[in-house]
């Protein structure tokens, strides 16, 4: 029973990374940018849920405004900070700036919350499914983590596929020039889907710090760094990908913990990370895109 | 063409040499803080890894998040061998051989990293770069290692598991790493490294070599038609770089006698990257301003305390857009031929 407890809390850690990598791949696919900043609006989405629920707020109605309050975040960043750096010489030079927002966002909170870790309250109150007999216990924070993750895979795939808006997405990622010249409003589109990412990773956020309830102003920063791992492991740009990506993370981190050593689990993690890359340049999912003189 | 290089190479050194002279007047008149003059090696270290980078990221094209890893590496190399070798060699010569060892095995984990690696393009290398760094950094984090009079001994595991034999003594530490390292390193090497690491990197960038590694990083599919190595030289650009990333890490080993790998994560990587992009990519002056301006500004703006680092990064924003942003570009263009006009006219 050991095997499968860690693997349904493989899949559970790896569905948080799963969520937070669509908002990456969502990002670099639209706006060819790693978003450095993604993982520390995380943090700040944890933080505003936990002010809220303190604050005496209905937690489903906490994790609402987390929501706006990350939506509307992740879109001024991208006006102040992304937008005027689009046309730059070299597409370092937004990758810095987004180095510079995620020490922004983690100092910010440094200053308004303090350095000492925080406890997140425990909201989530469904209970805990127990299975052959009680030997094989499912927590409830698994169950809404895995839940969430399905849902929003469905939804994104539906919206991408399906929606005007979703389509538009998808032809600014293809060619930005002939997106415009077919009416598409290509600044838009570029918003719309840093909203959606950040929202995201207000979601996140969440389900990262009901499973592992503190947070501290560097939260976001190693979860962060992983999805994004996980992003490029699914073939970054592909909204499958990072689920399956995701979800791959997760499980082998947790087997790395439970079979090998806790100590080595990142290194076994970007290992494996490593070795995929090799075999197949372009991740799991990842497109191969011939290249024309 | 080639006496603008060789002008422009000499205000590089003069710089260098100007700053170090500076220093050493405000150290013995004593008009520098201690905090300061603490910084004065890690600057060195910042500076010539920043340069090292700059050999990657501006005149190969190629964008490294793991640099870190490879000071690192240098680091535990040296500190190893320098502890050692502590009671058998005089000072001078054991840290001349291990500043040489931290650079050989630095670059020998650089080339081996770089043959499968440099197959992959752009973000995808970004990736693996800083998935090796971080996997360096893990795996030093519980490496153990002792000497007794078998020999040395050498675990992955809990270090007190490591049985020593009679004489034993624990070189590293797992996570606590190595402690004792002869302080050999001081201001005056830390210049003079940099001085070669410059040299070293712009004569390479200005010769045949070099030559061939811009023209493929600006068209990679021309430059192998006309018949470059493609291969070869990111390989080259890449090991090289590795190694002078090894000589930072030297450097950094023997300034405090204890190290840890705290230092060596992502965040460092990111810093040097930091101070590559905002000197000017492939402005091997410019990472070392970057360099030194950057790892002294949270000093100077300590007065202001929780606020420096707030202050550090709306800076690092405001200087990125007003460098980069093609709208900010074409404002300072536009000021500048109003002044140039108006010269004109009078």
């Amino acid at each position: 029973m050991g095997f499968l407890s860690y693997l349904i809390n493989g899949i559970s850690l790896g569905s948080v990374y799963a969520i937070i990598a669509l908002g990456y791949t969502m990002v670099y696919g639209i706006a060819k940018m790693l978003n450095f900043a993604h993982g520390d609006v995380i943090m700040i989405g944890a933080y505003v849920v936990l002010t809220a629920i303190t604050g005496g707020i209905n937690p489903l109605v906490a994790v609402l405004i987390s929501m706006v309050v990350c939506t509307v975040l992740g879109m001024t960043i991208e006006k102040v900070a992304y937008k005027p750096l689009r046309n730059a010489a070299s597409p370092l030079a937004v990758l810095i700036t987004a180095i510079g927002i995620s020490y922004l966002l983690q100092n910010i909170a440094l200053i308004v919350f303090g350095a000492a870790p925080k406890s997140f309250p425990d909201f989530i109150k469904v209970p805990a499914l127990k299975l052959a007999g009680g030997e094989l216990v499912i927590s409830g924070v698994a169950m809404v983590t895995i839940g969430a993750c399905v849902v929003i895979v469905v939804a994104l795939t539906f919206f991408v596929n399906r929606t005007k808006q979703g389509r538009a997405m998808k032809a600014v990622s293809e060619d930005k020039g002939a997106a415009q010249l077919m009416g598409i409003n290509v600044n838009a589109t570029i918003s719309l889907t840093f909203a959606i990412g950040s929202a995201l990773a207000a979601i996140a956020g969440v389900l990262l710090c009901a499973a592992y309830p503190s947070v501290t102003p560097y939260t976001g920063a190693m979860p962060g760094i992983k999805a994004f791992t996980a992003a490029v492991f699914g073939g970054i740009g592909s909204i499958p990908g990072a689920m399956i990506g995701g979800i791959l993370l997760g499980v082998i981190e947790i087997f790395g913990k439970a079979y090998i050593s806790s100590q080595v689990a990142d290194a076994i993690v970007f290992s494996v990370l490593i070795i995929v890359l090799l075999v197949k340049p372009t991740g799991l999912f990842g497109k191969n895109i011939q290249e024309k003189v | 063409m080639k006496k603008k290089i060789f002008k422009n190479n000499m205000i590089t050194y003069a710089l260098i040499i100007a700053f170090y002279i500076v220093m050493q007047v405000m150290i013995t008149t004593g008009s520098i803080s201690s905090l300061l003059q603490g910084l004065l090696v890690p600057l060195c270290m910042y500076a010539i890894a920043a340069v090292s980078l700059n050999l990657v990221v501006g005149f190969s094209g190629e964008l490294s998040l793991g640099h870190a890893g490879f000071m690192c590496i240098g680091a535990y190399a040296s500190a190893i061998f320098s502890r050692v070798t502590e009671d058998s060699l005089p000072d001078l010569p054991r840290f001349l051989i291990a500043i040489l060892i931290g650079a050989l095995v630095a670059g020998v984990f650089g080339f081996l990293i770089g043959i499968p690696v440099l197959r992959l393009r752009g973000d995808y290398l970004a990736i693996v770069t800083l998935a090796f760094g971080e996997i360096i950094k893990n795996l030093f984090n519980v490496l153990s290692l002792g000497k007794d009079n078998e020999g040395l001994h050498v675990s992955f595991n809990d270090a007190a598991v490591m049985e020593l034999g009679e004489g034993g003594e624990k070189i590293v530490d797992g996570a606590l790493g190595i402690t004792g390292t002869p302080r050999d390193s001081s201001f005056t090497i830390g210049i003079i490294l940099l001085l070669l690491t410059v040299f070293i990197v712009v004569n390479l960038v200005n010769s045949r070599t070099g030559r061939a590694i811009t023209a493929i990083r600006d068209n990679r599919i021309a430059a192998e038609s006309i018949g470059l190595n493609v291969t070869k030289y990111k390989l080259m650009a890449f090991t090289i770089s590795t190694t002078l990333a090894g000589v930072a890490g030297v450097l950094y080993a023997h300034n405090l006698s204890s190290l840890t790998v705290k230092l060596f994560n992502y965040n460092t990587s990111i810093l040097i990257l930091v101070f590559v992009v905002l000197g000017g990519i492939g402005n091997v002056r410019g990472s070392i301003i970057a360099a030194i301006v950057l790892t002294a500004l949270p000093e100077l703006l300590r007065g202001m305390a929780n606020y420096r680092m707030l202050i550090y990064a709306l800076l690092l924003i405001v200087m990125m857009l007003f460098n980069w942003a093609p709208a900010a570009i074409h404002f300072r263009e536009r000021i500048k031929s109003k002044f140039s006009k108006k010269q004109e006219v009078v």
